[in-house]
């Protein structure tokens, strides 16, 4: 992909998630924090190109690593937010 | 695949994944939202690997499942009152990674020059400083280390060197051929580590919310950025959400406190050297009344003022702070709630945006003690009601009720937006003592008439409010 796209595509992308993001009630903050935060592992997806094409072991250590940590950022992220959202309830649910 | 089919499914995955925050503004939509999240996200594992052709390469799998399973694991036994650390980790996790994938890239001989190479370059300053910054503010919010900000001498002429030092290696890498480029990436990253460490030691326990809110923000350019350097449109759209939605926190929490993001940044926190003797003096001058004030009226007085307080009211709003969070008080809120409803009054929660040490923490706090939502009130939403509230009950907050913020100019905290607790007609507060809370600033309204202070662990407190209500 082009280098000016890339450089569009991000533009776009901050300011189309800045805009909805904007309507997320503080009441939702801390969800809303840790499934960005899950959502920030999707780097798993360089992990898993970059861990694929190393060749040495050293490098191919250093991909397994950067693949777990970013996995767990990701499983954790989106586990622990389906928790707290889970908890906020209606006096009627009840 | 066709780089075309890749990119149309690319699009719809970032599609989704807007959409799933956009359901995130309803409690009643979040879940889905979430789960809408998490699926593109499991799509979009699947769909790189299938067009770099990797799907059957087994360590790659194994190494998801084990991140997969520890993630699992730590994010169900998590308790509640950990979720600021808990956050602060899992960022410091996905800036890492993203350090890490630069790193491979810059070490492996597979960025040449240009474009690839600055924004791999850039990858790992961004996610290492991330990393180390994030660590340690999770090591902050656990009380590993003090949560007061630790200053070293010549801290910001430290900080501005590296940084430009880091500036001076990122220009170097780039002119620099091959030779060398190992040295400088492991250079870039140790700087890195080194300045999110000594940004974040500067930063103390309040100022917390915007320092995890930049980070989470960081974290998503860091992912960005190494996008930019696999030119992988994924990636970059998703990280630019990330990095937005951080961009916003720090905003709405640098209003909510007042505060500018360089002032946290370059650690000039509210309790500075300089203004400590002004607040000292007026400490001086007025709270020998207080504590004459205090004397007359003893413990049991208190507990007895505060039940007829509650018992003639009819409309109560409560106010929690970290301090409610700190003695695990949510649960013992909740039951006097519901006390107060079972004689018939209308209680409700007022939040102030800053209260805890992340953003929207109260809320958490309180879902999980069961507390209905349409209860937690906005601040902007609760201020005016607060003249015809009957009882204010503060649970371990001080800044954020202190009037100061509204007169007393030149203090720190004035221009801060507060809950105007002040304007009910009684106050009853269960505070932990009644010194000047993080922004060192004395709280006038602990010596007004209408207002009770019960000091000591606000569990103990809320406790007694509530055997005295039950007979």
């Amino acid at each position: 992909m082009g280098i000016l796209l890339l450089i569009v595509l991000f533009l776009a992308a901050t300011i189309i998630g800045y805009k909805v993001i904007g309507n997320v009630p503080s009441l939702l903050h801390t969800p809303l924090m840790s499934g960005m935060n899950a959502l920030s592992g999707i780097t798993v997806l360089g992990a898993l190109v970059a861990a694929a094409v190393s060749v040495s072991t050293g490098s191919k250590i250093i991909g397994a690593i950067a693949i777990i940590v970013a996995t767990i950022n990701v499983v954790g992220g989106f586990a622990v937010t389906h928790r707290m959202l889970k908890m906020f309830h209606r006096k009627k649910d009840q | 695949m066709t780089p075309l089919a890749f990119y149309l499914v690319s699009l719809g995955l970032v599609a989704g994944v807007v959409w799933g925050i956009h359901l995130m503004n309803k409690p009643q939509t979040a879940v889905r939202g979430n789960l809408l999240g998490a699926l593109c996200l499991l799509g979009s594992i699947v769909l790189t690997m299938t067009y770099y052709g990797i799907l059957d390469i087994e360590w790659l799998w194994i190494s998801m499942a084990v991140g997969g399973v520890i993630g699992y694991i730590w994010s169900a036994w998590v308790k509640m009152i950990k979720m600021p650390q808990l956050v602060a980790v899992f960022n410091g996790f996905g800036g890492c990674a993203s350090s890490l994938v630069a790193f491979l890239l810059l070490t492996g001989g597979r960025v040449e020059k240009g474009f690839s190479l600055i924004t791999a370059a850039i990858a790992l300053a961004i996610g290492a400083l991330t990393f180390s910054g994030s660590m340690i503010a999770a090591a902050k919010l656990n009380q590993w280390i003090t949560q007061r900000p630790i200053v070293v001498k010549k801290h910001s002429a430290i900080t501005n060197l590296s940084l430009c030092f880091l500036g001076v290696l990122l220009v170097m890498i780039v002119i620099a051929g091959d030779p060398g480029r190992n040295l400088l990436t492991a250079l870039i990253a140790a700087t890195s580590l080194f300045i999110g460490l000594f940004f974040t030691l500067r930063v103390g326990g309040a100022d917390m919310p915007i320092t995890i809110s930049l980070l989470n923000s960081f974290s998503g350019v860091a992912g960005a950025i190494a996008g930019m350097a696999i030119r992988d449109p994924l990636l970059v759209a998703v990280g630019g959400v990330v990095g937005a939605s951080g961009l916003l926190l720090t905003q709405v929490m640098c209003r909510a406190m007042n505060r500018n993001v360089f002032d946290v940044l370059s650690g000039r926190t509210a309790v500075q050297s300089e203004r400590k003797p002004a607040v000292i003096e007026s400490r001086a001058d007025e709270s020998v009344p207080a504590e004459a004030a205090a004397a007359d009226e003893t413990e049991h007085e208190k507990e007895e003022s505060a039940e007829s307080a509650f018992r003639d009211a009819r409309r109560v709003v409560i106010v929690p702070g970290y301090g409610m969070a700190l003695s695990q008080a949510q649960h013992l809120v909740k039951k006097l709630a519901d006390r107060l409803e079972e004689l018939g009054k209308d209680v409700k929660y007022a939040i102030h945006p800053v209260a805890g040490r992340m953003p929207g923490h109260m809320n958490v706090l309180l879902a999980e003690a069961d507390v209905p939502y349409e209860q937690l009130c906005e601040m902007d939403d609760i201020n005016p009601h607060f003249k015809e509230t009957d009882v204010v009950l503060v649970v371990g907050a001080n800044d954020v009720v202190n009037p100061s913020a509204i007169t007393a100019k030149g203090t720190p905290i004035y221009g801060m937006p507060i809950l105007q607790v002040d304007e009910a007609r009684r106050v009853v507060i269960c505070n932990w003592d009644d010194k000047p809370g993080y922004s060192g600033v004395d709280n006038p309204l602990y010596r007004k008439k209408h207002v009770t202070l019960m000091l000591g662990d606000a569990a103990e407190s809320l406790s007694k409010i509530i055997s005295c209500l039950e007979d």
